[in-house]
């Protein structure tokens, strides 16, 4: 458990990027991951009263705040409408409801885990980082950035009629995943995305869905405690040949 | 600082460090139905209602329950004797240890889900440990207990 100083209920972003900028100042986003380390923390800041915690969409792109649930984006009617049952399936498996109540996009996204299905999910969809200095970039291009004292406020995926799934392995249901495969595909175009390799998630576009199972053994993968480099590497290709059948079936 | 919740109905206040956790707050109120099970954020052992929605109490840090209202066991005893009968029932309940997060969890979904197919619920409860039942006989309480009040509601 971590320990902290301090408390501040945040009252705007601008004095959250002032206590943010000593190093020992610490966002707290749902706490979930925060909790199991132990962190010094001075100054532990709170950006729960900024309205942060909204799913708001207009006609081109939804906006996920960073306060935002794991559960909220699972039980979304708009990210229902626009993306199917895919933000569904990309949390579904993470712990317990009572865990995705507490866990935040921002908080997932910003620590940038190797393991994060949120990232993988992410990745494979035409989405962006809102951040309160830098604006907005890619997120596959903030997720190759080393954190820093910026904070990240939403995260805006667009509505390009993009179609998506999601797969994971886990050794037991619930627990962090083996590795893990989004898919998406818009028009001529096809994004595949693994992350838990154990690495960072990282993506690769391809105009040709039967070079896919190529692909995915051409991505760098890793072992750990849950798996080997050589499993990972076999899962990638079975995860690949199901994300495809599913998309292929929704699209149908 | 001070932390002020509505607590099973109650209006309770308390001095808390910034890193209390709303666990530690909550045991310190007096609810001691609330236990913390494995420190990883993982077994439900903790879970509460914070305005209604379960959480793990283990995670939430105090402060961010000032002015809102948490439910604990010892705030639905009429709901938790009636399903924990059907829990005795079908062997759904051995060491017990479980059963307080366990209950709030099933309740939750009860509000949250009508008509829960099997998948759903065992979806909905996958956040719930138990190390002694295998889950059969409390999949099979539930589905006896949601039978029971909707005959009930008729």
């Amino acid at each position: 458990m971590y320990t902290a100083s301090n408390y501040v209920l945040a009252q705007s972003l601008d004095q959250a990027l002032e206590l943010n900028r000593k190093r020992s100042s610490a966002i707290i986003g749902g706490g979930c991951w925060l909790r199991l380390g132990r962190k010094r923390i001075g100054t532990l800041i709170d950006l729960s009263a900024l309205g942060l915690d909204k799913i708001q969409e207009n006609e081109e792109e939804i906006s996920l705040g960073a306060m935002v649930t794991l559960r909220q984006m699972e039980t979304s009617k708009e990210l229902e409408a626009a993306f199917g049952p895919f933000f569904a399936d990309m949390v579904r498996h993470i712990v317990g409801v009572q865990f995705r109540n507490c866990a935040t996009l921002g908080g997932s996204v910003a620590a940038r885990f190797g393991f994060s299905d949120i990232l993988t999910g992410l990745m494979a969809l035409d989405c962006q980082v809102e951040l309160a200095q830098k604006g907005r970039m890619p997120l596959e291009e903030y997720a190759r950035l080393a954190p820093d004292r910026d904070i990240l406020t939403a995260v805006v995926v667009k509505k390009d009629g993009r179609k998506a799934v999601y797969q994971s392995a886990r050794n037991i249901s619930t627990d962090l995943p083996v590795l893990t495969c989004a898919l998406s595909h818009k028009g001529d175009l096809w994004r595949l995305v693994f992350g838990a390799r154990p690495g960072k998630a990282e993506a690769v576009e391809t105009g040709d869905p039967g070079s896919l199972e190529r692909l995915a053994g051409e991505f760098s993968f890793g072992g750990n405690m849950r798996g080997s480099e050589e499993y990972r590497r076999h899962l990638a290709g079975v995860l690949t040949r199901r994300a495809l059948e599913q998309l292929r079936r929704e699209e149908e | 600082m001070t932390v002020t919740i509505t607590l099973n109905g109650i209006r309770r206040t308390g001095e808390v460090q910034p890193d209390t956790s709303l666990y530690t707050f909550l045991r310190q109120q007096g609810c001691l139905s609330v236990k913390c099970g494995c420190e990883t954020s993982n077994c439900g052992l903790c879970t509460v209602h914070l305005d209604g929605c379960p959480v793990l109490s283990c995670s939430v840090p105090a402060f961010r329950a000032d002015g809102h209202e948490v439910t604990t066991l010892e705030g639905v005893q009429k709901e938790a004797e009636e399903f924990g009968a059907f829990l005795a029932d079908e062997g759904g309940e051995q060491c017990g240890f479980c059963s307080p997060g366990f209950i709030l969890s099933v309740l939750a979904m009860a509000r949250e889900l009508e008509n829960p197919t099997d998948d759903q619920i065992k979806e909905y409860l996958a956040g719930n440990l138990c190390r002694c039942t295998g889950y059969q006989s409390q999949l099979r309480a539930i589905k006896k207990w949601l039978a029971a009040r909707k005959e009930g509601d008729k």
